[in-house]
């Protein structure tokens, strides 16, 4: 069975009736790391969102299953029980939270949902040190309130921390590559690739080929137009990076 | 801190609008004849067998209440209150002073029971008990502070004080921690030199209501030098239907001393409104420290705003002595109607005032509170830290007055008033008053106001927190910086306090 099955999916905007995903249909497989391509207002961020869970979006059609289950009746913090993942184009800053206390709360939050035990004092320490080193955050960002005053680099290498620690099955990453400079796009991706594994999928959402040769995907998805209009191997990123996204925001029209 | 598991266990225990302290004891109680006038003033000084100098206080007291008008500046709105239909005493029946705590009537200690004070630290001191042991209490309000052990309670039952603990070992140093009602008797020299000297009879209407008619509450004198050997706490609850509840408190640090004060509050659910108009005074001596803690618990009404107390509180301090220092912490959740303003008078050069305050409102609750700092001495500092957050149906203001007199060079202020909105039914509001008359004073003022967005809510959600504990991580993160002033185990209960608080108030 595939991890993720998206299924004719149809989404609008709830406030605005505009339409943003038009029967989108794609498969995921165990431990696969999969490419979404595509202009802007194709519908990807709206497909990371919808798949997270969030309010403002109405599914009007189709389904999403995990392991076969649908998961649309789920709050989002059921998903994430479930191992699904959001890295944010955007994170969110919580001022006076401290980064640790808010991984501890999130993961405790998760267990609990699973009906697991909460994690030691000394065991959560050392899960948040050993990852924390390898992705260059130190002690005094772990103390500052999540995402306050942190770097755009700095919010993206959180989001990769937050992502090793819950340990999702399906992680989606939206656009982790904006806003970032060389340095710190080879850190972040050498992050994800640590976390690369054949239990754990992954939804690498991008404009540019770029990401792709840090992060190199099993498979690659073009989205135009709220639905995937063309899917093939890695080289099909280098092709659109030359020809650009024209010939398939005409050939959806 | 990692309390916010807790919380949201406490969140899924408690149905929306179920207040935990919402029961009556069934104690039969004696009362003064309802309504007021000077025999209500009398029987009260009689019951309490007090010396005529006392009763002619109250007297004067109330002869000045008669001609005085209740306040209607204040952002709250509330029915006209009928002074006349209410009891303004009311005592467990067949009360006599406890000598310990076997002699108190053990329905009254199953209350305490139920809320969790640990007035059976005695327990502690008996032997039965050994500090950080588990007790028996189910109650589970206060039981950060009974592991820790070592806290002297005063308990005060509508209008009488029932049972004061760890007497014996404060007297050892030289603390006096009693009923102001058995001060009067037994050390009538300090109550006739301080009470009434920081908030005079004549100050304000409820103030002056409450010099005619209290009935008891805590006095605190800690002698010159002493640092007083443990945290004190009173509770205060209200029982009685119709009943008003009028403590007075009285704590004094003389010259050097220094003592920490809790003060937690709670009281039954009740259709109607009950009234509290309580005072504070607080007089601290050259280089004596006093730091003032309230938990305020009071029965905020239902889900409809029908019922709750009306709490009209003056609450003062005075900086009397050169390099002095008083600090009010404050975690304001429950009450109908809140309208208190813990001030300073910073008269000694080099005091020092603060206050930090948490005001939490839903439902239909209305809270007016804030602070005066009145620099008089020469560099005088004071720091305000005020955190409000409104969710339900409420209105939140803040109101402060900072001012400087001509002598007062060098004096200091710093204030930070924070609001935060949940929902879009709710306002904050923030009524700062400043006013400096000596040139070299420097005041600083910030003022914010956010709401809890969609975007912070989901970001938590999507990492594996339900709405609730969402929104609890959120005002925990805003309140820190206040919670941080609180003594430790004080502060993990307001954290939880305030996460029952703001149940309901998403989703």
């Amino acid at each position: 069975m595939s991890l993720l099955e998206i299924k004719n999916l149809h989404v609008e905007i709830e406030d605005e009736g505009k339409k943003i995903l038009n029967g989108l249909t794609l498969t995921i497989e165990k431990g696969q790391v999969a490419a979404i391509m595509g202009p802007n207002g194709s519908g990807k961020s709206t497909l990371a969102y919808v798949l997270a869970g969030r309010p403002g979006y109405a599914v009007t059609e189709g389904d999403i299953l995990l392991d076969g289950e649908s998961i649309l009746d789920m709050a989002p913090n059921e998903r994430a029980a479930k191992g699904v993942f959001l890295a944010f184009q955007y994170p969110v800053e919580v001022p006076g939270v401290a980064t640790m206390t808010f991984l501890r709360t999130a993961l405790n939050a998760q267990r609990k949902l699973r009906g697991e035990g909460e994690i030691s004092t000394p065991e959560f320490l050392k899960l948040v040190r050993a990852e924390a080193g390898d992705l260059g955050i130190n002690q005094d960002m772990l103390r500052r309130g999540v995402n306050v005053g942190f770097s755009g680099g700095e919010k993206k290498r959180a989001e990769i921390l937050q992502m090793a620690i819950l340990q999702p099955r399906i992680a989606v990453l939206d656009e982790t590559d904006s806003g970032l400079d060389i340095d710190a796009l080879r850190i972040v991706s050498e992050g994800v690739n640590r976390l690369r594994s054949p239990e754990r999928s992954m939804i690498v959402i991008t404009h540019y080929q770029r990401l792709l040769n840090y992060i190199v995907p099993d498979v690659v998805h073009v989205l135009a137009k709220g639905r995937v209009v063309r899917t093939g191997g890695k080289e099909l990123a280098l092709e659109l990076e030359a020809k650009g996204y024209a010939q398939y925001t005409d050939e959806a029209a | 801190m990692p309390a916010v598991p807790e919380t949201v266990d406490r969140v899924r225990q408690i149905d929306v609008d179920q207040y935990k302290y919402g029961f009556v004891t069934d104690i039969e109680s004696e009362k003064a004849p309802k309504g007021l006038n000077e025999d209500t003033v009398r029987f009260i000084s009689a019951k309490k067998n007090e010396p005529q100098w006392m009763l002619d206080w109250r007297l004067e007291a109330f002869r000045r209440w008669q001609t005085m008008r209740e306040p209607t500046w204040a952002r709250v709105h509330y029915p006209k209150i009928d002074y006349q239909d209410a009891y303004y005493y009311a005592a467990p029946k067949a009360f006599k002073a406890p000598k310990s705590l076997a002699d108190v009537d053990p329905e009254l200690l199953r209350t305490y029971e139920k809320l969790g004070i640990p007035l059976k630290e005695q327990e502690i001191l008996a032997g039965v008990r050994k500090q950080g042991e588990p007790s028996q209490l189910d109650g589970d309000m206060m039981e950060g502070m009974r592991s820790s052990g070592r806290v002297a309670v005063d308990a005060v039952f509508d209008s009488v004080s029932v049972a004061t603990t760890f007497k014996e070992e404060l007297k050892r140093a030289g603390v006096i921690f009693m009923p102001i009602s058995e001060a009067i008797q037994e050390h009538p020299e300090l109550i006739k030199k301080y009470l009434g000297s920081v908030v005079p009879t004549s100050d304000n209407f409820f103030a002056t209501l409450n010099s005619a008619v209290f009935s008891d509450g805590s006095f605190v004198y800690v002698p010159k030098g002493v640092r007083c050997p443990m945290e004190l706490s009173t509770y205060f609850r209200i029982n009685e239907q119709n009943t008003g509840q009028f403590e007075r408190t009285l704590i004094i640090a003389d010259a050097g001393a220094y003592v920490s004060y809790l003060e937690g509050c709670t009281a039954p659910m009740r259709d109607e409104n009950q009234l509290h108009a309580a005072v504070v005074e607080l007089v601290a001596l050259d280089d004596a420290e006093i730091k003032y803690s309230t938990v305020q618990n009071w029965y905020p009404g239902d889900a409809d705003g029908k019922g709750g107390i009306f709490n009209f509180v003056t609450k003062r301090g005075d900086c009397r002595g050169k390099n002095s220092k008083i600090s009010w912490t404050q975690v304001e959740t429950g009450s109908a109607i809140t309208w208190k303003y813990p001030s300073c008078i910073l008269r000694g050069d080099n005091s020092r005032g603060e206050f930090y305050s948490i005001a939490i409102s839903n439902g239909y609750q209305q809270v007016d509170s804030g602070t005066k700092m009145i620099h008089l001495g020469k560099n005088t500092v004071s720091r305000i830290i005020s955190k409000g957050i409104s969710a339900g149906k409420s209105q939140n203001t803040y109101r402060g007055l900072v001012t400087a007199h001509r002598r007062a060079t060098g004096a200091r202020n710093f204030t930070n008033c924070d609001s935060l909105l949940i929902g879009d039914k709710c306002g904050a509001h923030t009524v700062p008053y400043m006013e400096a008359k000596n040139s070299s004073a420097v005041f600083e003022h910030e003022a914010s106001t956010s709401k809890i967005s969609e975007d912070m809510l989901f970001y938590c959600q999507s990492r594996g927190m339900s709405a609730e504990e969402a929104t609890a991580l959120v005002v925990n993160g805003f309140v820190k910086d206040v919670l941080q002033q609180l003594p430790m185990e004080f502060a993990v209960e307001a954290q939880k306090l305030i996460s029952i608080s703001l149940e309901g108030s998403v989703g």
